[in-house]
């Protein structure tokens, strides 16, 4: 059948709107991820035994089984509840607690590692447990993980197109629907593939300007 | 809980992990094998060797596993290559997580101390008797954790390859889902049925670990 790219630039209102959604699925999911994998965090590290258990298992699942099937779980799931959500928000759903449970195991291991005496020092200041864990040992752990979660971040972006699955308009999907209109595979996957490659290498500079923000006040 | 449900469905579930077994173990064999040849040419004398590694871990890291699955597996019948979905899940998942262990790899020959191979070159080794007995026995012991890390995510990334209809778990799950409309109870046959998977081989790799470290 051989190559013809001629029949791309046809549906490249269609990419590009693609890649805005992907990026908007990929900003969102991250920004849930981060501050879920805080909560959870502290949840897993802090909260009373019978709270903290089942907590515990549900990042063991999580990490013990494919996000795929996580999204279906919830996509169906909630479903099934009888919460009738938008492919989107259940796309950023899965895919934001996927990644908070993996960003939670990193910020427990830097809160464990902050220096005991801050904690002892902001307490004597007068700050209650909570405030001491929220004002200072928090915002210097999560320091710490900055470049191992920005490499989570960057994991999430190519996971992305596992939403497609589900129903959600992105890059992956608007190839598949723009191949379903000329039967071209070859020619809309290379071009996601690319259009891939640039989103990921535009991340990677924007988590490096971060890293080298919040690395500077060590 | 729908138990009897699950009672009925289970063998199904276990035949689909059969598959998945099967997926995980050639595929982290064809990754390794690729992990090996790129990290080899990423430590190459040769410019050209590597800058084809580099290219390699850098066009396969930096793009979507899924994309790359539908490229091989809807797009090879364009150029010439027609795969079942299980081979194209195979070759595009091996090749895939190959260049994640690419670089596990080179960093694991990289972190072997420089005075090693200068130390056996002085002895009289050529350059590559002293990297296959004095620096790769090293680095082995080094990147059998980090290699853990990549097969641990490979076992759960063979789930992909239901997105190209191969019946293996996640599959199995889908399609349970849509027709028994019971997403839970489906989720967690199929998820405790991962982490048998993931666990055993977890132990393996940690047994593995420990029993190197020890010499």
């Amino acid at each position: 059948m051989g190559l013809d790219f001629s029949v791309v630039p046809g549906f490249a209102d269609a990419l590009l709107l693609g890649v805005l959604w992907t990026i908007a699925i990929t900003v969102a999911a991250a920004v849930l991820s981060f501050f879920g994998g805080i909560l959870l965090a502290v949840i897993a590290l802090y909260a009373p035994l019978l709270v903290r258990l089942p907590f515990r298992f549900f990042a063991w699942l999580f990490m013990g089984t494919p996000l795929l099937l996580q999204l279906f779980l919830i996509y169906f799931g909630l479903v099934e509840l009888g919460i009738d959500l938008p492919a989107f928000v259940a796309g950023v759903i899965g895919l934001g607690l996927h990644f908070a449970v993996y960003n939670s195991e990193l910020i427990q291991t830097a809160i464990v590692a902050v220096d005991r005496g801050q904690m002892e020092a902001a307490r004597t200041l007068g700050l209650s447990r909570g405030q001491a864990l929220v004002r200072v040992v928090i915002p210097q752990a999560v320091r710490d993980v900055i470049p191992p979660i920005g490499n989570n971040m960057i994991a999430l972006l190519k996971d992305s197109a596992l939403v497609s699955v589900i129903g959600v308009s992105e890059l992956t999907l608007s190839a598949q629907l723009a191949i379903g209109r000329t039967y071209r595979p070859f020619e809309f996957y290379a071009v996601a593939a690319v259009l891939y490659y640039f989103i990921n290498l535009g991340m990677e500079a924007v988590l490096r300007r971060i890293e080298r923000r919040t690395q500077l006040s060590r | 809980m729908d138990v009897d449900l699950i009672l009925r469905v289970y063998p199904y579930f276990l035949e689909a992990a059969v598959v998945t077994i099967e997926l995980s173990v050639l595929t982290i064999l064809l990754g390794l094998l690729c992990g090996a040849a790129g990290a080899w040419a990423r430590l190459s004398r040769f410019a050209l060797l590597r800058f084809a590694g580099a290219a390699y871990v850098s066009v396969f890291r930096g793009t979507p596993a899924l994309i790359q699955l539908f490229l091989l597996y809807f797009g090879g019948p364009q150029v010439g290559i027609q795969l079942d979905a299980f081979e194209a899940g195979v070759i595009g998942l091996g090749v895939n997580i190959g260049a994640y262990m690419t670089e596990t790899m080179r960093g694991a020959i990289v972190a072997v101390d420089h005075g090693q191979g200068e130390a056996a070159r002085t002895l009289g080794l050529s350059r590559a008797q002293s990297f296959r007995k004095v620096v790769l026995p090293q680095a082995l012991r080094l990147m059998i954790r980090p290699l853990g890390v990549n097969i641990n995510a490979q076992i759960k990334g063979t789930a992909l390859v239901a997105a190209i209809s191969v019946v293996e778990l996640t599959y199995t799950a889908q399609r349970y889902i849509g027709s028994t409309y019971k997403p839970f109870e489906m989720f967690l046959l199929a998820g405790v049925l991962y982490l048998i998977i993931i666990t055993v081989v977890g132990k393996g790799i940690s047994f593995l670990d420990r029993r190197v470290r020890l010499q």
